[in-house]
């Protein structure tokens, strides 16, 4: 139960102020600002090094309207363990400047970056840990920040300035790594997907998340119009697409009674229960440059193929584990 | 923008950030500003959620308004508005 | 000698313990909120002995079992951040492992206390004592004690979280302390009541700043946020810089009255650094950490012998104590600077380095020569530390220093 409306989360006033240097139509910031209309009361926010942290912190200027912590680019879990640890220490000894608050959300924001390679390991630990915070991970397939590099989040033939789409490789090799699976295997409280184009789900489970006692780790597909290669004003759409394929199903994942507990949410759900409403792969893929060399010169059946059955597979063991 | 920049004397300690990026208008990025229909308009506040600057508030009666020195002339309202009441006027 | 047992202030209790029981029994007294720390050899006493202090539920800390060095410091930077007192301790790689963060910690001015059992760096890999990990960070903006026996790091426990959180200072400090020579040496300790310590370390108090949102104290404040740790561009960074060079210019005052301050509850002061023997001295040693105990039992053979041999014990190294050090070799014509790392391709060790630096635009300079010794745990004994003060007397005999740097206890 979360009880949060479009209408009153519209008049809340943003944590991510106006006036950040993220580029035109970039979707970091919309999960950020959804995410951030579910906060309760307290809350801190560490950040990894990337766009989000980049953008919204060239000195003197910030965007951020609640207390927040940037150091380096694969700590942001490290930096939330010492922060919720500093809270809990001080509410035990009944003194210190956060000694006096019910509830201190701490959330910590990071790229794929931050999270599926060089982040792995504090997010892991803090796992383990059980601290209570939420993760956010900001997931737009490469490192986008520094010049679109592929990083373990990028998808099967995507092109990056690392992992190039050229003469002979057509893009990534590998596939991507299933990092919603890793978290669930730590058997942490809450697990939830997230797309910008339902932007009720996404604060429902923001919420959820804040309010879940323990780790929750919330992972939102972030289409980069720069990175992926399609116009602006497309974001929303290509966010839509990617739940709509199935690529991206949104779902939530608590762990109950010692077992994962998977819940569809609506817009699979009802792709679920209607398969005919699910949409071929191809629909998301063909309008990003990124997958351009897919289509052209030539179509590459073979690929297509591995993607739509890695995609109905992985659909499928989702519907498995949901009970569908 | 030739400001006379603080020295280290004068910066606050801690390298904590000084000003709040409201301040940095982002306006001229684009060349297109969005203007809205009232008469289709639902008030379904979609745009102030799709909006990546927060640049589109609810305003008075409902009505979503547009901080000009901050939009960046994405499109994304437009192109997601459900009743197609927001166009892209290019205004450069 | 500068020991009291019975100060008459308080009466102080007498353990036997080695240097890392000394790091935990310090931190336990002073209680801090969080503590963030990955064992790696020979610092591993201090986090298992706290995690009992944890478990026997002795201490308020909330005891954090990162998963490693790098997740140490980092967590330290957060709880720091958000306004607690934060403490860590490694070694060695554990050190390099975090060395990034070691430069933030500084940068974000956060006042966190880490004990650092002085051990080689790999490859290869070697679990002994020298000091190449802790000098590996001396550029990092923290401020770096060295303690020649246990009793020193006792009490350098206590007074580091009075430095780092001084208003004038504001930097994270770094107690040194020799690997397995120190660490796993049982030693007398006397040690404050518990009462006498909490009043001494107080509680974490806060600088004032002006962010974004307005004043508050120096802090992650849900009140009055603050954005810490943002982007500086080429228009920032070098400032930001300044102000840490002066926080380090601070530290020099503000420690010599931290320990003032100490000397009145324990009878004991440490100050820069520790003449001895040096009012007549012709021949002096000057060095950090253990060693110096042992280079002091060789001065007094010496003296015996109508040498006039005194050595300078350097406690603190960052900042470092040019004046100081002046100061105490008055008049000494020939100093042996014992370095217990080396630095690759460079002219000499760093603190050799230092040293000369300090004293090149002085008109009355003395002869200095470098001692690497002791990598990788190489024993100094008393023979070869008497073979350095030889080969002190033979540069004063010659008037010139024939070999600057020289690598002693080493088989060629």
């Amino acid at each position: 139960m979360s009880g949060i409306t479009l209408r009153e989360a519209a008049r809340k006033p943003d944590g991510l102020a106006t006036g950040h240097r993220l580029c035109a139509g970039c979707d970091e910031s919309l999960i950020v600002r959804m995410v951030l209309k579910a906060t309760r009361g307290p809350t801190i926010v560490t950040n990894a090094t990337g766009c989000l942290e980049v953008a919204t912190s060239i000195f003197p200027y910030t965007s951020w309207n609640l207390p927040w912590l940037h150091t380096a680019f694969e700590n942001a879990a490290a930096n939330a363990s010492g922060i919720e640890a500093a809270y809990r220490a001080m509410r035990r000894k009944g003194k210190g400047p956060l000694a006096g608050y019910e509830t201190l959300d701490v959330v910590a924001f990071a790229g794929d970056g931050g999270t599926y390679d060089i982040g792995i390991q504090a997010l892991s630990g803090a796992l383990e840990r059980g601290h209570d915070f939420t993760y956010v991970l900001l997931d737009n397939e490469a490192y986008m920040n520094t010049g679109i590099q592929r990083s373990g989040g990028t998808p099967f033939t995507a092109s990056t300035t690392t992992s190039p789409a050229g003469r002979v490789i057509p893009g990534k090799r590998e596939w991507k790594k299933p990092i919603d699976e890793i978290v669930i295997a730590h058997e942490v409280p809450y697990v939830a997907t997230l797309s910008a184009a339902w932007p009720l789900d996404v604060m429902q489970k923001a919420r959820r998340a804040f309010e879940a006692e323990g780790p929750a780790f919330l992972h939102a597909i972030v289409p980069c119009t720069r990175g992926w290669r399609y116009p602006p004003e497309k974001t929303v759409e290509v966010s839509r697409l990617a739940v709509q394929t199935c690529l991206f199903p949104l779902y939530e994942c608590r762990f109950e009674e010692g077992r994962p507990v998977y819940e569809l949410s609506p817009p699979s759900l009802g792709i679920a229960r209607r398969p005919e409403s699910k949409r071929p792969v191809e629909d998301y893929l063909s309008g990003q440059g990124r997958f351009r060399h897919l289509f052209r010169p030539e179509r590459r059946e073979d690929l297509l193929d591995e993607i739509q059955g890695w995609v109905d597979r992985r659909w499928g063991l989702l519907l498995e584990r949901a009970g569908l | 923008m030739s400001e006379i920049k603080p020295g280290w004397k004068e910066l606050p300690r801690g390298a904590v950030s000084t000003k709040s990026s409201r301040d940095y208008e982002t306006g001229d990025w684009g060349i297109s500003k969005p203007e809205f229909d009232r008469e289709k308009c639902t008030k379904c506040t979609l745009c102030h959620f799709f909006c990546p600057e927060g640049a589109i508030s609810i305003g008075e009666g409902g009505y979503p308004e547009v901080d000009k020195d901050h939009c960046k002339g994405c499109g994304i309202c437009a192109e997601e508005c459900p009743v197609k009441c927001i166009s892209m006027v290019i205004t450069k | 000698m500068h020991f009291d047992g019975d100060h008459e202030m308080n009466k102080q209790v007498l353990l036997g313990i080695n240097g890392d029981e000394s790091v935990a029994y310090a931190t336990k007294q002073v209680n801090p909120d969080v503590v963030a720390a990955y064992p790696i050899t020979p610092q591993t006493i201090i986090v298992e002995r706290y995690s009992e202090y944890v478990a026997d539920g002795e201490v308020d800390t909330e005891f954090v079992a990162v998963e490693s060095e790098h997740s140490a410091l980092s967590s330290c930077v957060g709880a720091a951040a958000a306004g607690a007192r934060a403490f860590t301790a490694t070694a060695s790689n554990g050190l390099a492992l975090m060395w990034e963060i070691t430069y933030i910690a500084s940068g974000l001015r956060l006042p966190i206390v880490m004990a650092v059992a002085n051990r080689a760096l790999s490859g290869p890999l070697n679990i002994h004592n020298d000091h190449g990990d802790s000098m590996g960070t001396r550029d990092s903006g923290w401020i770096q004690i060295y303690c020649e026996n246990g009793q020193e790091v006792y009490d350098a426990c206590l007074e580091a979280w009075r430095i780092g959180e001084h208003p004038d200072v504001q930097l994270p400090v770094m107690v040194c302390l020799d690997g397995f020579t120190l660490s796993h040496t049982m030693e007398n300790v006397f040690t404050l009541p518990d009462e006498v310590v909490k009043a001494f370390v107080g509680e974490r108090e806060f600088i004032e700043v002006e962010g974004h949102a307005g004043k508050t104290e120096f802090r992650l404040n849900p009140e009055v946020p603050l954005t810490m740790g943002p982007v500086d561009l080429q228009d920032y960074y070098f400032e930001h810089k300044l102000q840490q060079v002066e926080a380090m210019e601070y530290a020099l005052k503000v420690i010599p009255e931290v320990d003032a301050e100490y000397e009145e509850i324990s009878g004991r002061s440490y100050g820069l650094l520790h003449p001895y023997m040096m009012e007549d001295a012709e021949v002096a040693l000057l060095g950090l950490g253990s060693t110096m105990g042992t280079v002091r039992y060789v001065v007094d053979e010496l003296r015996e012998e109508g040498v006039k041999a005194g050595l300078i014990k350097m406690r603190v190294y960052r900042p470092f104590p040019s004046e100081a050090l002046i100061e105490a070799m008055g008049e000494t014509p020939v100093l042996g600077v014992l370095d217990k790392t080396v630095s690759f391709g460079s002219p000499g060790g760093p603190l050799y380095e230092d040293v000369v630096t300090t004293y090149y635009d002085e008109v009355e300079r003395p002869l200095v020569a470098d001692y690497v010794h002791g990598l990788g745990g190489r024993d100094a004994s008393p023979k070869l530390l008497r073979g350095i003060f030889e080969s002190l007397m033979e540069i004063k005999e010659e008037g010139s220093v024939p070999c600057k740097v020289n690598y002693v206890g080493v088989r060629a």
